[in-house]
């Protein structure tokens, strides 16, 4: 086997040294009937090259550009991704590395991630940044917990426009707490309906999604002042990172923290993960953050290192007391968008957030031209809905045999929306590409 | 001793990325703009962030500057105690970034991603099978993610049941996250002492097990290196109480195909993708924390979950009693990629081959450490040993200089100051992806380490001195927080 370096005269030497005869000896702890008793059934192994085999088979089942024009977007997004990400992002030093404990022999991690910090807040309009979280999701959940632990209150409203799966994870979070979760409803014109907020007392946090799940741009700053009113910190969650390129930041319209999702920025979609759950908030929160951090400090001769810091807020040394149980995040995944973000700079990722926003536009006035309805009035980033003619589930069939997956329906997650779907338009599609989805839809 | 590993080499310095920006590069190749502009109101339009602009040969380097600063698996000997840094093979990585799973979509209909959705069936199927469990969940992002599921499955159980319960057992040989993620379900933890051997005893659980508490958090085999040989009979003084047990599966590297957990009485556990299963840990993540469960447990497990109907997978979440979601989607899918190239590499005999040398690595390095350092438990160990700083308190020498030191030899530290019951702790897990040439120079760094603590301890309180940076002040770190530039 490859990966096990033993000859037979090594492990024999070994045993010797050891004091006994046979590994089984080794084993003499486990008693008899905690053993497994016959050979894991298991398929044989296989040899590199029967494995590039099964896999390639595997993944050549799967609907991928450029054989397909997929138009999903709802919380993962289809970004090109420069060759120079993916070759820095395979250093095994950055790969093959354990979490920074021993800050002398990971300083490349380090200041990698101070940088990611740095970066994050910039593009929020924050302060500070997390080291990073599991996803979008995740983070939300972690952020409505922060805000409770700030505010000791037990009660949050969550927008009923934040990603439907991300309220899900909140709610299976929230589960075991206690704590009240309620939902703001949705208005005509794609938004967050906030006047019910004038009426709840005793609210730890306001979360509104902005660009929400139908791609809608929030007015964070109405619901923020109104957060603010009723004395609850005010949370932004966000699915497309992009959208800060050119939209303006959380932080600017008076969120306290904001989270959301990163896998914009340079990480493949995977089927969804490993995502990158970014997180950020004001500085004086800062002691109640979840998740790792990163800080500069000096060594022994003064000179710049940086460390994990502000331990004690986690869960080795606070134990049940942990602002946060984590301890392995997605450091990788916040390497490679601080990769991607330094090769976009600000001059690209303003020019690319823009490009999305003027594509997505392109495809609205096309299929509004077939006849198709933009749903909401709104103006979107990169995403939006269209309402179908009726029974467009067939339409939606016969566009997938012709390799086009037009876009998620919404009925599944908002029942009364019947053919309506989300549909994400970016880069990576062309004016062609937009063209022959619009003529499709209206043959 | 053989010529050390460690040696001084060109380390070059590095500013931050804003220092190097110059307004104007680009370090992206911008698509074709095939639509005209359609401006966005005055009044949702920000400035942007004021990113730094760089060349391509900008960023190359600065990431290849800071990389060097770093060392990895594939530079040396990570033995860092319960964090199984064995070496992850490159085969994995391919298969990770074939396209068809690198640029899948999460809500592609099951019609047009039959082939991942294979996959995840599958790895759930072997999980199970190795651990001896009847079902399993992908979807938990690392371990103490896992450690989070299990509990939420542990109180959904007693919920259906009508009865919560407010406690859970927690040993002091368990991983440090355990008490965190119990206290996330609002489970008040319940610390038992091990035994003079390092193990839990039977009398201790039969103590304070009682029907409040939902049930008791295992790490077998534990924070010391020991197999908990109690576990059984201390999962019937648990279950006869109607509570359930959970094993932290984080050391499974020990005991692949040698120990069947659902016979010991465990209902759920959780695996660490990136210990035992080989894939890449990426200076923090991501991971991936599959919960493995008995059939009692099933109904609970997050969704969606993947059915096979005849011969096609679909996703399914038609599961009313489910706790409901962990993350967004299904999981770090990246990296369980990886985990099932490792099991379909190695297949059934080599894993259980891995567990025996991973074990035997251990107990040479214990057999040859021991009377240098002082070994608080002189038994057979399982996965790593854990040694102490004891007998070098004459020296006025601590187990952080030590470990400090061995930098400067060319290897990572073991894991220092834990467990929390042996004081000054250095526990060294190898794996058995380390040779004899390799774990013998580490022993004899170690030897070396000491005879120079006894001899001229300045070289250990001074080092690492071939690093990119020496020790650093974490105090003033915490005190006066800088966290961004």
């Amino acid at each position: 086997m490859l990966y096990l370096p033993h000859t037979s005269d090594e492990i024999s030497s070994m045993l010797q040294v050891v004091g006994v005869n046979d590994i089984d000896d080794l084993f003499s702890t486990v008693p008899d009937d905690c053993r497994l008793k016959s050979d894991l059934n298991l398929p044989e192994a296989l040899t590199e090259w029967e494995l590039n085999n099964h896999m390639e088979a595997l993944s050549k089942s799967m609907a991928v550009s450029p054989e397909y024009r997929v138009f999903l977007g709802a919380g993962s997004y289809e970004h090109y991704i420069p060759a120079s990400v993916s070759y820095l992002l395979s250093r095994s030093e950055f790969v093959t590395s354990y979490t920074p404990y021993q800050p002398e022999m990971s300083q490349g991690t380090l200041q990698a991630i101070y940088e990611y910090q740095t970066l994050t807040a910039q593009l929020l309009g924050m302060e500070i940044a997390t080291a990073s979280h599991y996803d979008g999701a995740t983070a939300l959940a972690e952020s409505l917990l922060m805000a409770i632990r700030i505010t000791k209150r037990k009660k949050v409203a969550v927008s009923s426009l934040i990603h439907p799966l991300y309220r899900q994870v909140v709610r299976t979070y929230f589960e075991p707490t206690g704590f009240e979760i309620v939902e703001l409803g949705y208005l005509e014109n794609g938004m967050t309906d906030i006047a019910g907020l004038d009426d709840m007392d005793d609210l730890a946090a306001v979360a509104i999604q902005s660009p929400n799940f139908f791609g809608c741009i929030e007015n964070l700053r109405a619901a923020g002042e109104k957060a603010h009113d009723r004395k609850a910190l005010f949370i932004a969650s966000f699915t497309e990172a992009l959208a800060y390129g050119l939209l303006k930041s959380p932080g600017a319209q008076g969120a306290d923290i904001v989270c959301g999702e990163g896998q914009s920025l340079g990480i493949p979609r995977s089927f969804g993960g490993p995502a990158l759950g970014m997180l950020a908030s004001r500085k004086k929160y800062m002691r109640s953050l979840p998740g790792r951090l990163v800080g500069k400090t000096k060594d022994l001769d003064g000179k710049r290192g940086f460390v994990l810091t502000l331990a004690t807020r986690e869960q080795h040394i606070r134990r049940e007391k942990a602002t946060s149980n984590i301890c392995t995040n997605n450091s990788l995944c916040a390497l490679a968008a601080v990769m991607y973000m330094a090769s976009l700079g600000g001059t690209g990722i303003r020019e690319l957030a823009g490009l999305n926003h003027d594509k997505a536009e392109y495809l609205k006035k096309g299929l509004k031209k077939a006849g198709c309805k933009i749903a909401f009035k709104t103006p979107t980033f990169n995403e939006f809905v269209v309402e179908f003619p009726a029974g467009f589930e067939a339409t939606c069939e016969r566009l997938m045999e012709k390799n086009i997956v037009p876009g998620l329906s919404l009925t599944p997650y908002y029942p009364e929306l019947a053919d309506h779907y989300l549909l994400c338009v970016t880069e990576t599609k062309s004016r062609d590409d937009m063209d022959a989805l619009v003529m499709e839809v209206q043959s | 001793m053989k010529e050390s590993v460690g040696t001084t080499g060109l380390i070059l310095n590095e500013p931050f990325l804003w220092d190097k920006g110059r307004k104007g590069r680009c370090g992206f190749s911008l698509p074709r703009r095939d639509v005209e502009s359609v401006p966005l109101d005055e009044e949702l339009r920000g400035e942007g962030p004021d990113f730094p602009d760089l060349s391509e040969v900008d960023v190359v380097r600065h990431y290849t500057r800071l990389s060097q600063w770093n060392f990895g698996v594939d530079t040396g000997m990570y033995p860092l105690g319960s964090c199984t840094m064995k070496y992850s093979p490159k085969t994995n990585e391919r298969q990770a970034s074939l396209p068809g799973f690198a640029e899948a979509h999460p809500m592609l209909p099951p019609s047009l991603s039959q082939g991942v959705l294979r996959m995840m069936f599958e790895l759930e199927q072997y999980l199970a099978e190795i651990t001896g469990m009847d079902a399993t969940t992908l979807q938990p992002a690392a371990g103490a993610h896992g450690e989070l599921t299990g509990m939420l499955l542990i109180h959904a159980f007693h919920k259906s049941k009508g009865s919560q319960r407010s406690k859970i057992i927690v040993p002091d040989t368990a991983h440090g996250t355990n008490p965190a993620s119990a206290a996330l379900c609002s489970y008040c933890s319940v610390p038992v002492k091990s035994n003079e051997q390092g193990i839990l005893s039977v009398e201790a659980i039969a103590e304070v097990m009682d029907e409040d508490t939902a049930g008791i958090m295992i790490t077998n085999p534990n924070t010391l290196g020991f197999f908990e040989e109690n576990s059984r009979k201390i999962a019937g003084i648990v279950h006869a109480k109607g509570g359930l047990v959970y094993c932290d599966g984080a050391n499974m590297n020990a005991v692949m195909g040698i120990v069947h957990m659902g016979k010991i009485g465990v209902d759920v556990m959780h695996l660490n993708l990136h210990k035992t299963f080989s894939t890449p840990h990426g200076g923090g993540g991501p991971g991936s924390g599959p919960v493995c469960v008995k059939k009692e447990l099933e109904p609970f497990l997050p969704v969606p979950r993947v059915v096979k109907e005849k011969e096609r997978y679909v996703l399914s979440g038609d599961y009313p009693e489910s706790i409901g979601k962990v993350q967004a989607f299904h999981g770090n899918v990246g990296v369980t990629i990886k985990a099932y190239s490792y099991i379909r590499s190695m297949g059934a005999k080599n894993l259980k081959k891995a567990s025996r040398l991973a074990v035997l690595n251990a107990n040479y390095i214990k057999e040859s450490l021991k009377g240098t350092l002082h070994l608080p438990y002189d038994r057979p160990c399982m996965h790593e040993c854990v040694f102490s700083d004891e007998l070098q308190k004459d020296d006025n020498v601590t187990t952080l200089d030590m470990a400090k030191r061995l930098m400067e030899y060319g290897f990572h530290p073991p894991t220092v100051y834990f467990p929390l019951v042996v004081h000054g702790a250095i526990m060294i897990e190898p794996t058995e992806t380390e040779s004899k040439e390799d774990i013998d120079q580490f022993i004899e760094a170690f030897k070396a380490i000491v005879s120079e603590a006894r001899q001229n301890p300045d070289l250990l309180y001074d080092a690492p001195r071939r690093c990119k940076v020496r020790r650093l002040d974490e105090v003033t770190a915490a005190r006066k927080p800088c966290l961004a530039g």
